[in-house]
C-alpha cells in the first residue's frame, strides 16, 4: 500500500509538470496583457517598457516560465502583480471559503441521492421510482444559475428572505456562516444528487440481479440485510469513483455559485485573475486545483481497496 | 400431510402490464416431495424447473409472480404444515436457508464477493441460531471439513475469489446443509464444474443427503445425473410435467414420446459414428403454446386429437404418471 502511494505521487510530478508548462502558454498566447490593464491602452512605449522590466514580462519566455516554477517547486507562487499580495497565503485563505462549500454540498448530495437512489432500484418501476428519476433528471439537466435565481427569487419575493451577501468564516461566526453559506450548498448539492442518484440506482439493479443476492435471501436474509449489507457494498465502487470527481471539481471552485453568492472562493479568484491577465495568480490557482484534483482521485483510488476486497494495492 | 412438500396446481405468471393477462411461464403443476426422497426435475432450458423450485423457496425474481390458486404446502420441523404461497416474508425468511436450503448452478457467482467465506457460512448461523462467534467459527469449521474442504481453517479466511468452481460450490453445500434443512433444492449444481468435479460433489451430496436425512430435489437438464442420484423424476416440457414416474421407469418404462426423444439423444461411447439423434423442431416459446398438447408439433406419434386437446397428466401405472393421449384409454381408437 505505502508503496502504491509513493508511486502514485511520483507518477504526480509530470502531470503537473504538463499543466504548468500549459497553463504558462495559454496565458501568454490569450490576447490582451497585464500591462494594458494597468496603464490602459493609451500609454507609452516608454511607459509600458518600464513596468516589463519591473515585472520581468521583458525577458525570452523561457526564463520567465523557469522562474515561476522554481519558484513554486520551494514553494513560492509569486506576486500578485494587481495586488502586489503574496499568492499562496491569497489561495489558502481562498481555499477555506471553497472548501467549506465543496465538502457542506457533496454531503448535502449524498444524504439526498444515495437513499433515494437505493429505494428506487428496491422500489423499481413504481411511482416512486418514477419520482425519483424526474427529481434526478432535474437535478442533472437544470443548469446550477438557473435554479439559484429561481431559489433567490422565491425566497425574496414569498418570504421577503434575502441571503446575506459578503463573507464571514465559520470560526468568526459559525451562525453566520452557516446562513451564507447553505443556500449555495444546498443548490449545488441537489445539482450534484442528480448523477449520484442515477449511478447509485443502476449500480444497485446491476447487483440485485446477481446471483449472490439470491443466495443471501435464500439463506434466510431479511430484506435490510440483502439490500444494505450486501447489495449496497456491492454498488459502491462505482459510486464512490464518481463522488470522488465531484469532490474533485467542488474543490476547484465552482465560478458561478460563488459569483452569485458573493463568496471569496477559488474560482471567484482564478477568473478575477484571468480577467485582469494577473499571470501569477492566474497559474498559481490552476496549479493548485490541479494538483487537488489528482490528490481526491489517489484517495478515490485507495478507497476502492477498503471497499472491495478483490482490489489491492500491494 | 404424509408429504413433505406438496406442490398442487402451481403456476407462474409473467405480468404483461394491466391490459394484457399475465404469460404462464409454468402451469398446473403437481409434485409430491416425501421425505429423504431424492427427487430429479429433469427439462431443457427454459421449461420451467428453475423457476418452479424458486417458487417453494419465495424467491421468484422480479417481476415473476405465483399465479392464482396455486398452493405449495411444507411440513416443518415441528410437523406442523405451512402454506409457502402468499406466506409474510419474516416467516418465509424462518424457512429459508433452516428449513429449505438452496445451492446454484453458477458457484463463482452465487457468494458475496466483499464477505470471507467465514463471514458468509457465519451469516447462515446467525439467521436461525442464538450461537456466539466462537461457536460459530467452531460449527463452520467442522461443516467445511464435513465437505472435504482441505486447510479448513484458512479457507475460512479467504475470499470468494480465491477459490476454484469447485471448492465454492462445497462452501454453498456448507452453507445449505449448516442448519439441517428438511429439504435441500440443488439448481443445477454441477452444470457449471468440469467433469472429474461434477463426479465429487454429487458424490459428496449423495453421501451428506444419508447423513443428514435430507430430501433433495435435483434440478437437471443431464440425465446421467439423474440416473446417478435420484429415486423419483418429473420430467418438464414447456412450463408441464409430461411424465412422473421412478427412475427406472423413467430409463426402462418410458411413456412419454418427449421423455424418449431425451433417452434417444443421449450420446454414448458405442455408437461414436452415428449420427445423434436429435427431436426435430424448436420449445415453442412461452405465450405461444397452442391449445392442444404442447409436443404436438415435434412429435413423430402426433394424432389429430394431440392438436386440438391438450392431454390430462394420468396415472398410467402405480407411481408412474404422463401426459400423453397415446396412453389414455379409448384416446388412440378414437383417433
Amino acid at each position: 500500500m505505502r508503496n502504491y502511494i509513493i508511486r502514485r505521487i511520483i507518477q504526480l510530478l509530470p502531470v503537473l509538470f504538463g499543466i504548468s508548462v500549459l497553463i504558462f502558454a495559454v496565458m501568454k498566447m490569450i490576447p490582451g496583457d497585464v500591462i494594458s490593464g494597468i496603464l490602459g491602452i493609451e500609454a507609452t512605449e516608454e511607459l509600458r517598457h518600464q513596468l516589463e522590466v519591473k515585472y520581468g514580462l521583458d525577458r525570452p519566455y523561457i526564463i520567465q516560465y523557469l522562474d515561476w516554477i522554481g519558484g513554486v517547486l520551494v514553494g513560492d507562487f509569486g506576486e500578485s502583480i494587481r495586488s502586489g499580495a503574496p499568492i499562496l497565503p491569497e489561495i489558502g485563505q481562498r481555499m477555506r471559503v471553497t472548501a467549506e462549500l465543496a465538502v457542506l454540498s457533496a454531503v448535502i448530495s449524498w444524504i439526498i441521492a444515495i437513499p433515494l437512489g437505493i429505494l428506487a432500484a428496491v422500489k423499481r418501476n413504481t411511482w416512486v421510482d418514477r419520482f425519483v428519476r424526474v427529481f434526478a433528471l432535474l437535478g442533472v439537466s437544470v443548469p446550477g444559475f438557473a435554479t439559484c435565481i429561481c431559489v433567490i427569487l422565491a425566497l425574496s419575493l414569498m418570504f421577503n428572505y434575502y441571503s446575506p451577501l459578503g463573507f464571514v468564516f465559520f470560526v468568526d461566526d459559525p451562525m453566520m456562516n452557516l446562513e451564507m453559506i447553505i443556500l449555495p450548498a444546498l443548490i449545488n448539492g441537489f445539482g450534484i444528487s442528480g448523477s449520484v442518484m442515477r449511478m447509485t440506482r443502476s449500480s444497485m439493479l446491476e447487483v440485485l440481479r446477481q446471483d449472490f443476492i439470491k443466495t443471501v435471501r435464500a439463506k434466510g436474509a431479511n430484506e435490510k440485510v440483502a439490500i444494505f449489507k450486501h447489495a449496497f457494498r456491492n454498488a459502491m465502487i462505482p459510486v464512490v469513483t464518481l463522488i470522488g470527481m465531484q469532490i474533485g471539481s467542488l474543490l476547484g471552485g465552482g465560478v458561478i455559485m460563488e459569483q452569485i453568492f458573493s463568496l471569496p472562493g477559488l474560482g471567484q479568484l482564478a477568473v478575477t485573475a484571468i480577467n485582469q491577465r494577473d499571470y501569477p495568480v492566474v497559474q498559481g490557482c490552476t496549479l493548485v486545483i490541479a494538483f487537488i484534483f489528482v490528490i481526491v482521485n489517489l484517495i478515490t483510488d485507495l478507497l476502492y481497496a477498503f471497499i472491495d476486497p478483490r482490489i489491492s494495492y500491494n | 400431510m404424509d408429504h413433505l412438500l406438496e406442490i398442487r396446481n402451481l403456476s407462474i405468471d409473467l405480468p404483461r402490464g394491466k391490459k394484457l393477462p399475465p404469460i404462464k411461464l409454468v402451469e398446473g403443476i403437481d409434485l409430491n416431495i416425501n421425505k429423504k426422497q431424492n427427487f430429479g426435475v429433469v427439462g431443457e432450458s427454459g421449461c420451467g424447473k428453475s423457476i418452479t423450485c424458486n417458487a417453494i423457496m419465495g424467491l421468484l425474481s422480479y417481476p415473476l409472480k405465483v399465479g392464482k390458486g396455486s398452493s405449495i404446502r411444507f411440513q416443518n420441523s415441528n410437523g406442523m404444515e405451512q402454506e409457502i404461497v402468499g406466506m409474510a416474508p419474516q416467516d418465509l425468511c424462518k424457512i429459508r436457508g433452516n428449513e429449505i436450503s438452496m445451492i446454484f448452478q453458477e458457484p463463482m457467482t452465487a457468494l458475496d464477493p466483499m464477505y470471507t467465506i467465514e463471514q458468509q457460512i457465519n451469516e447462515a448461523l446467525s439467521f436461525h441460531t442464538n450461537m456466539t462467534k466462537a461457536e460459530m467459527h467452531d460449527a463452520s469449521l467442522e461443516m467445511l471439513k464435513k465437505v472435504k474442504i482441505p486447510r479448513a481453517e484458512e479457507i475460512l479466511r479467504d475470499y470468494p475469489h480465491h477459490l476454484s468452481g469447485g471448492m465454492l460450490q462445497r462452501v454453498m453445500i456448507a452453507i445449505a446443509l449448516i442448519n439441517n434443512p428438511r429439504l435441500l433444492i440443488a439448481d443445477e449444481p454441477t452444470t457449471a464444474l468440469d467433469v472429474t468435479i461434477q463426479a465429487q460433489i454429487l458424490d459428496l451430496m449423495n453421501e451428506l443427503r444419508e447423513s443428514y436425512d435430507t430430501s433433495v430435489i435435483m434440478i437437471t437438464h443431464d440425465l446421467g445425473v439423474i440416473a446417478e442420484t435420484c429415486e423419483h423424476v418429473a420430467v418438464f416440457y414447456a412450463g408441464q410435467v409430461v411424465e412422473e414416474a421412478s427412475v427406472v421407469d423413467i430409463f426402462h418404462n418410458t411413456a412419454h414420446p418427449y421423455t424418449e426423444g431425451l433417452l434417444r439423444s443421449i450420446n454414448s461411447l458405442g455408437n461414436a459414428k452415428k449420427e445423434l439423434y436429435t427431436i426435430k423442431g424448436m420449445v415453442p416459446s412461452a405465450g405461444n403454446f397452442s391449445s392442444g398438447c404442447r409436443f404436438a408439433d415435434r412429435c413423430n406419434r402426433c394424432m389429430d386429437k394431440c392438436k386440438t386437446e391438450c392431454p390430462p397428466l394420468v396415472e398410467i401405472e402405480t407411481g408412474h404418471k404422463c401426459r400423453c393421449w397415446l396412453h389414455i384409454d379409448g384416446a388412440v381408437e378414437e383417433a
